[in-house]
This record gives C-alpha cells, sequence and structure tokens, in this order.
C-alpha cells in the first residue's frame, strides 16, 4: 500500500520529532502514519483522545473523521467503508467495546478488514469511568457470539501506541480481519515522548485483491482476496453463511462448516507469524520462578523482576505484545524449567487461566482491580512469597 | 422461438430466481417497482451499492437485485451505508429495509442519517409486524391488533417514521403503499436523483404472518384496504387527527434542499489539505 501525496506531506512535517504526548495521541498519530483513511468513533473516557487528534490531524493528511451516534453505527461504518477499500478504524472503552462486538462479529463473518482500539477501563458496565484497567482481555477474544478467531495487540508504553497501530492495520488487511488494539487507560493516559517515525522506515502491506469475477469469500486461499465496492464485481456481502462467492446458504452442514473453519485456521495456521512477546531470561537458568504480563501491567511487574534480581533471585521475564491469537508455544517454553509462574494483571485473571491451559508448573495470579496500577512492591512480593 | 426473458432480468440476480417471498407479499412488487425506477432513470447498478438489514424486505435488494450489495446486521444498514456513501461519494447508495429495522431496532441511525442529511435513499418497508419472525408486534403495528407477543391486544401507538424523518431534517419525505406502484417508482427515482437524505415510507402487506390476524388473507385484500385508507397528502392538510385516524397519508410529505452532509465533509478535509500545503514547516 502506497501513502497519497496528501499524507506524504502530513508525515514529512512530523518525521524524526518528538512528541511528548499521551499514549491516546499517539495511536491516533499511528493511524496517520498507517495510511487509515476513515475514522469513526463516539466519545468515551479514557478514549476520547484518540478520536481528538484524529478528528484535528486526520483531515490535514486528506482522512475523514466522523462522530456516530454510538458505537453500533461507529463499527457498522467502518465495515462499510472498509469495502470501498479504504483502511477504517474506530476507538473506545469498555462499555462502547460491548456495543461494539454485534458488528465486529460482522466483521469477522464478512472477513472485512478494520482496527478497533480498546482503551480498557475499569469495569463491568460504566464501572470506574476514569480509572484504568484490563477487564476486556477475554471480551476481546470471545465477545462476540459463535465460533471465531481475533487478533489482538497490547501496547506498553506510548511509542508502542504508536508503533503497534501501523501493525494493527498491516494484520488487518493480511488476514481481512478486524484487529483490536488492546490498550488500558493507563498506557493511554501515559504522556510521554513519543518519537514519529521516518517516512522510509515505514513498509506497509497491502490488501490482497483478487480479479474481478474471482470469488472473494473463499476458494484455496485461506484468505481470499477483495474486491471493492464500485468495481463492477455485484460483490454481495452478507453476514449470514455464504459460499466462497458471497451467496447466502444458511441451511447446508458443510458451507457453514468450511467456512467458519477456514476464519478460525486463517489466524491459527499463522500463530508462529503473527504473535510477538519480549522476554527476559536469567542468563544463569537457574530460575525457577517466572512472571508473564502484558500491557501497563508489564512496567511494575519487570520492575518487581529486576528488584528481585538484585537481591539475587533469579526470576524469568515474558511479557505478551500479541494477546490473541494466544502465544501457546512461547509461553509453554517459558514454562518449561519453572515451577511457578507470577500473572499481574488488573482484572481477576482473565489471561492467568489461559497461561494455566499451555504450561505443567503452578500459575500464581496476581490481581489487582479498583483502578489503580500495581506497584513494584505488590508485584515483588507476590514473587517473593513462590521463590 | 427464443425463450421468453423480462425486460430486467438483466437488473436481477438470475441465478438464485426464483425469489423467496411468500404468495401475496408486497416485497415482489416493490422490487418491480424499485428495479423500473432504476431502469427509468438509466443509473448503471454497477455504480450502486444496496444496503439491507434483517427482515424480509431486506431480501429485495439482497440477494435480489444485481449490484454491490451489503446484507448488514439487524438495525444497522443506514449506519454501515453511511461508511460506504462517505468513501465514494460517486455511488449511489440506496437502503432497503423494513420498519423493524429502520424504526425499531435501528431508529437512531435513522434521525440522525436525516439529521445529518446524508445522501442516501432510504426506502423503508413497512408491514406493520415482525414477518419473518413469525409476526410479533412492532412498532408500526396499530393499536388493538393481536400478534403472537401481543396475544390480548397491541396497546402501543404506531410510529408514524416518514413524519419522524420530516421533523429529523430529511431531504426528500414521501409515503406511498404497494398499491401505488407508478407513483411509487417515480418517488423511487425523486429519491435517488435527490441530493441528501431520502426517505419513502411504503405501506406494504404481509398476508401470512400479519393478514391472517386481522382478516386480510391474500394481498389482493391489503391492496384494496390500501386503496381505500390512503389519502393525498394535500387533501389530509387541514382535517383533524380524528378524521385521519384509519388514513395512510400518501404523497411528498417534504422536498427542500438543504447542504449535504458528505460534500461538507470532503469540503472540509480538503480546505484542511490546503492550508496544510501553505503552512511552512517549522
Amino acid at each position: 500500500m502506497a501513502l497519497d501525496d496528501n499524507r506524504r506531506r502530513y508525515i514529512s512535517r512530523l518525521e524524526g520529532k518528538k512528541y511528548f504526548i499521551l499514549g491516546d495521541e499517539a495511536c491516533g498519530y499511528g493511524a496517520i502514519y498507517a495510511g487509515c483513511d476513515f475514522f469513526a468513533g463516539y466519545p468515551i473516557t479514557p478514549a476520547s483522545e484518540v478520536a481528538e487528534l484524529i478528528a484535528l490531524e486526520l483531515p490535514r493528511a486528506g482522512g475523514i473523521c466522523i462522530q456516530m451516534e454510538d458505537e453500533l453505527a461507529s463499527m457498522a461504518a467502518i465495515i462499510g467503508a472498509s469495502w470501498t477499500g479504504a483502511r477504517t478504524m474506530t476507538a473506545t472503552s469498555g462499555p462502547g467495546f460491548s456495543l461494539m462486538q454485534e458488528n465486529i462479529g460482522y466483521a469477522i463473518m464478512t472477513e472485512t478488514p478494520c482496527v478497533i482500539v480498546d482503551v480498557q477501563r475499569s469495569g463491568p458496565s460504566t464501572g470506574q469511568a476514569t480509572k484504568p484497567a484490563q477487564g476486556d482481555m477475554l471480551q476481546a477474544r470471545w465477545g462476540t457470539h459463535g465460533d471465531h478467531n481475533i487478533i489482538a495487540l497490547s501496547p506498553n508504553s506510548a511509542q508502542e501506541c504508536l508503533d503497534f497501530m501501523l501493525d494493527c492495520f498491516d494484520l488487518a488487511d493480511e488476514y481481512r480481519t478486524p484487529v483490536i488494539l488492546l490498550m488500558d487507560g493507563e498506557i493511554g493516559h501515559i504522556r510521554e515522548s513519543v518519537e514519529m517515525p521516518r517516512l522510509s522506515s515505514i513498509k506497509h502491506k497491502s490488501r490482497k485483491l483478487a480479479e474481478p469475477g474471482e470469488d472473494v469469500f473463499g476458494g484455496d486461499e485461506l484468505v481470499p482476496g477483495m474486491t471493492h465496492y464500485g468495481q463492477g464485481c455485484n460483490i454481495h456481502v452478507t453476514g449470514s453463511t455464504h459460499l466462497a462467492n458471497g451467496m447466502r446458504d444458511v441451511t447446508t452442514q458443510n458451507v457453514h462448516d468450511i467456512l467458519v473453519k477456514r476464519i478460525c485456521k486463517k489466524i491459527d495456521e499463522s500463530r508462529d507469524k503473527i504473535v510477538r512477546v519480549e522476554k527476559d531470561i536469567t542468563r544463569d537458568g537457574k530460575a525457577r520462578v517466572g512472571v508473564i504480563s502484558y500491557g501497563a501491567t508489564a512496567r511494575p511487574a519487570y520492575g518487581a523482576v529486576k528488584r528481585a534480581r538484585a537481591d539475587g533471585k533469579s526470576i524469568d521475564f515474558l511479557r505478551l505484545i500479541t494477546i490473541w491469537p494466544f502465544a501457546r508455544k512461547q509461553v509453554t517454553e517459558f514454562g518449561e524449567n519453572l515451577d511457578a509462574i507470577v500473572v499481574p494483571e488488573m482484572n481477576l485473571g482473565q489471561i492467568s487461566r489461559e497461561i494455566e491451559r499451555f504450561v505443567n508448573c503452578q500459575v500464581v495470579s496476581a490481581p489487582k482491580i479498583g483502578g489503580v496500577p500495581h506497584t513494584v512492591e505488590e508485584i515483588h512480593e507476590a514473587i517473593m512469597e513462590v521463590v | 422461438m427464443s425463450e421468453y426473458r423480462h425486460r430486467l432480468m438483466d437488473y436481477l440476480r438470475e441465478e438464485i430466481m426464483p425469489h423467496r417471498f411468500c404468495a401475496g407479499c408486497g416485497c415482489g412488487t416493490i422490487l418491480n417497482a424499485f428495479t423500473n425506477a432504476v431502469d427509468g432513470l438509466d443509473l448503471d447498478p454497477s455504480r450502486m451499492v444496496c444496503v439491507s438489514g434483517i427482515g424480509c424486505s431486506s431480501w429485495i435488494p439482497s440477494p435480489y437485485f444485481k449490484s454491490d450489495t451489503l446484507h448488514t446486521t439487524h438495525g444497522r444498514p443506514i449506519a454501515f451505508a453511511t461508511g460506504v456513501k462517505i468513501m465514494r461519494p460517486d455511488l449511489t447508495v440506496v437502503v432497503i429495509a423494513g420498519d423493524g429495522d429502520v424504526a425499531g431496532i435501528g431508529g437512531n441511525h435513522l434521525i440522525h442519517a436525516a439529521r445529518r442529511n446524508i445522501d442516501l435513499s432510504v426506502f423503508m418497508v413497512n408491514n406493520m409486524i415482525y414477518g419473518m419472525t413469525g409476526g410479533q408486534v412492532a412498532p408500526t403495528t396499530p393499536v388493538g391488533v393481536r400478534t403472537s407477543t401481543t396475544p390480548h391486544r397491541n396497546i402501543e401507538p404506531a410510529f408514524k417514521a416518514a413524519d419522524l424523518v420530516v421533523t429529523a431534517g430529511g431531504s426528500y419525505v414521501a409515503r406511498w403503499t404497494a398499491y401505488h406502484v407508478f407513483p411509487l417508482m417515480e418517488s423511487m427515482q425523486n429519491a435517488m436523483k435527490k441530493r441528501g437524505f431520502s426517505f419513502i415510507e411504503i405501506i406494504s402487506q404481509c398476508p401470512e404472518n400479519y393478514g391472517r390476524r386481522i382478516g386480510l388473507r391474500t394481498g389482493n385484500d391489503f391492496l384494496k384496504k390500501f386503496k381505500e385508507q390512503s389519502i393525498r397528502i394535500e387533501k389530509a392538510q387541514g382535517m383533524s387527527e380524528e378524521e385521519l385516524k384509519d388514513k395512510i397519508v400518501i404523497g411528498k410529505l417534504r422536498d427542500v434542499d438543504r447542504p449535504e452532509f458528505v460534500a461538507e465533509l470532503h469540503d472540509l478535509a480538503r480546505e484542511q489539505v490546503e492550508a496544510l500545503k501553505k503552512e511552512k514547516i517549522k
């Protein structure tokens, strides 16, 4: 995908500069760098700053930003726009993310590339509107009904909010699927130095296109190419079970089986390509205890690991960058020689349960909710309890 | 002798015919009117996107009408269509969906699209019932009617969707019935030509799941009733609410010119791009 002149002109004014900005704002800049053509959203704390940055800056880069009447409509609008060939996104927080689940399912079923930013706050329901949480980890995976797969990334700095947006748009196009940037309120509202990347350092991936007349909902490839509205292809897009040519067939068992299994498989089979983790394994190889974390929590978690090491303890550390598809292999490898894994997260153990499925050692959940992030001391204490 | 082929068959996805509408249903008539309207306007279907929701009338364009189609979730077609139109203002974007979709679950999208005055043509097929799911009460069902979810009687007043769109700011608003096929066709053409939000409420019949509950067993029974009940807007003006109680007010309810949303949106982006071009790099 090539950026147009307006976009290049806009980016050329930023590149190489350092801004002291919010994670939410960095996310907005990331969208512009990624070539996002269309944003539709609805205000919500703590994600509004994503929309505000995009509303201000995206038109200057030639893109379009609108505020819809609700999150259902925002999600609907970005799906419709995606079928014109546009790169599209929305941003929200838990309550809005709940409303979007219906049409996230539609995007999965119709294999529509789009990006959803979820800046997580404390729930359920309205919860603590201004307080951070990581309570939507499983909603991102299973929030919409029916069998499916999803891709979700979790940044732990403002810089990563920008950088990961580029990855999100590329993954969405490459796998023809909605991709979720699972931020948390902590990272959304953190203010840090962010370096605006050089244009020359960015390689955008392109959406795979089909020839007019080719089937765009199946065939030999796990990810079929797309055609777009207005090309004269009479594309038939439906959230109902459909044949490779898009025509509805909601009664044949085999048609549903083939479609849904392929939609799951296209992400499952690329797990190794998609999954990214960051790890710091002790050099002596003597660690019996490890820590797995992600997002904002990974920061005090890593601090606690370093403190324990300073006390002479051997502790391994793994940060999940890709949350979904889950880093099964990496987590299994990480746990191989350990007796216990401590999992601090800002929920009551959502990812800790997922980790349990893939290791043989003890998994110790170190949850904290209520809108206050873990301190280094709290995680250090949790580590020392199992060392 | 060559095989008979309907002159409008090229507009339809022939491979999936015959259609699946019930005998006497109004949807076939409306598909006919729509196809004739497109043909009469010389619109190229490959320059159209037809968006629909969930319900019988959503099948009018999807799958039967041969253009790009977007068959969306229940209640959301106008919101989906908004995204399509914004990114492809050059395409004619038409929404065809039912009263449950447009005035029930998706009512909020309807009023906001009208308020924005986005250049969409929304043809709402109002059969006064949730037909596809077996005849439950709709926000358009008249008071007193027994449906499967109002087995004793419906006590809720019915929505007058077209009146709502007039108030919300639609540019072109009309109401017709499945009986008035020629005015309906002409009205659809005016709606698609209109630059702005246009809305036609099409009162239609569902003999299977509504008619049998109110003693109208065939499509014909309904059409005769629609003919009797209908009164032109010009005639209805000045009549009391009581006098209009069982009437269907038909005709063009509104036709005005207002700034169109998508054009303004793109103007705004162009202004911003031009301003940036002139800005000196700091």
